[in-house]
């Protein structure tokens, strides 16, 4: 029965995150990759995610405050983290990036500084929430391959 | 697009199919190497253009290669450029964050059979086996 209602709690969670889009339909092709001989690997996935993206993002924020940006480098980095970021389903950071180029490459550095700073806030939203998600999963062990997320139209 | 259960009834058929996954993220080539084993397949990952290439010189051929376009050392559309130059004739499928019709247009022109945008999906994996299963067939009949 406490199983039972733990499960129930997850589910929410977990549809929550679609519900508020900061998680996409690319989450449950993700999710699809679990297997027995793979129980763990969406929080696998994302605990390499968020150890890359963590560095990613100080460098970034390192970068963006000194005097002279190097903007293609700058540039890069948010490309390879906008690629990371959408093949997990990390909806809001991944549209947060693009908004953080596009003022860049305007020239706009300020708008791009705020923008960058509504990303890391994106971020660590995604995971301060996922943290406890996956915790509880750790508690009730694998759960079966989760349905398409009411409202996601993403494959 | 439904996937459904093509995917494992086609596992069998693919399991002969030999696939190189080219990128510099570790990430990517750990998503990717998995999409491509929930298919049956088997793949060789390596990091940049220039360890693709280097395989090819080796003697070692593909049937399917996914490639990423931005890396350092050698990129997507160098490697691609440098291995039809030499007569591969792999499949060599793009797969890249870059997604504005230029880029991807530079990109297969680079030598592509297909581009896709990150990130990858199983419906574009099954498309792609789907394609290769094709030329088999053709291969077969001529």
């Amino acid at each position: 029965m406490e199983s039972s209602h733990l499960r129930q709690q997850i589910a929410a969670m977990r549809q929550s995150f679609f519900d508020e889009e900061i998680l996409d339909g690319q989450f449950c092709q993700l999710e699809r990759l679990e297997n027995r001989g793979n129980p763990n690997f969406v929080e696998e996935v994302l605990t390499m995610y968020f150890r890359d993206s963590t560095t990613l993002l100080q460098t970034v924020e390192q970068e963006i405050e000194t005097d002279t940006i190097d903007l293609a480098k700058v540039d890069m980095m948010l490309h390879k983290f906008k690629g990371s970021s959408a093949s997990i389903g990390a909806n809001k950071v991944r549209n947060n990036i693009t908004k953080t180029r596009q003022l860049l490459e305007e020239g706009n550095l300020e708008g791009a500084k705020l923008a960058f700073r509504e990303l890391r806030m994106e971020h660590d939203n995604l995971r301060a929430k996922l943290e406890p998600y996956f915790q509880q999963l750790r508690q009730v062990g694998p759960v079966e391959t989760a349905t398409r997320p009411k409202g996601s139209d993403h494959a | 697009m439904v996937l459904g259960n093509d995917a494992s009834s086609s596992s069998l058929s693919n399991k002969n199919l030999s696939v190189l996954v080219v990128d510099d993220d570790p990430l990517i080539r750990m998503l990717h190497d998995n999409y491509l084993k929930h298919f049956g397949l088997k793949p060789l990952v390596v990091e940049n253009g220039k360890e693709a290439v280097d395989l090819f010189q080796l003697g070692t051929s593909f049937d399917l290669i996914l490639m990423d376009k931005e890396m350092p050392i050698m990129n997507g559309v160098e490697a691609t450029k440098a291995l039809r130059d030499m007569g591969a004739t792999s499949m060599i499928v793009g797969v890249t964050s870059r997604g504005s019709p230029s880029e991807m247009q530079a990109f297969m022109e680079a030598g592509l059979d297909f581009c896709f945008e990150k990130p990858l999906t199983f419906d574009m994996i099954d498309f792609i086996l789907k394609e290769l299963n094709v030329n088999d067939d053709d291969d077969t009949n001529n």
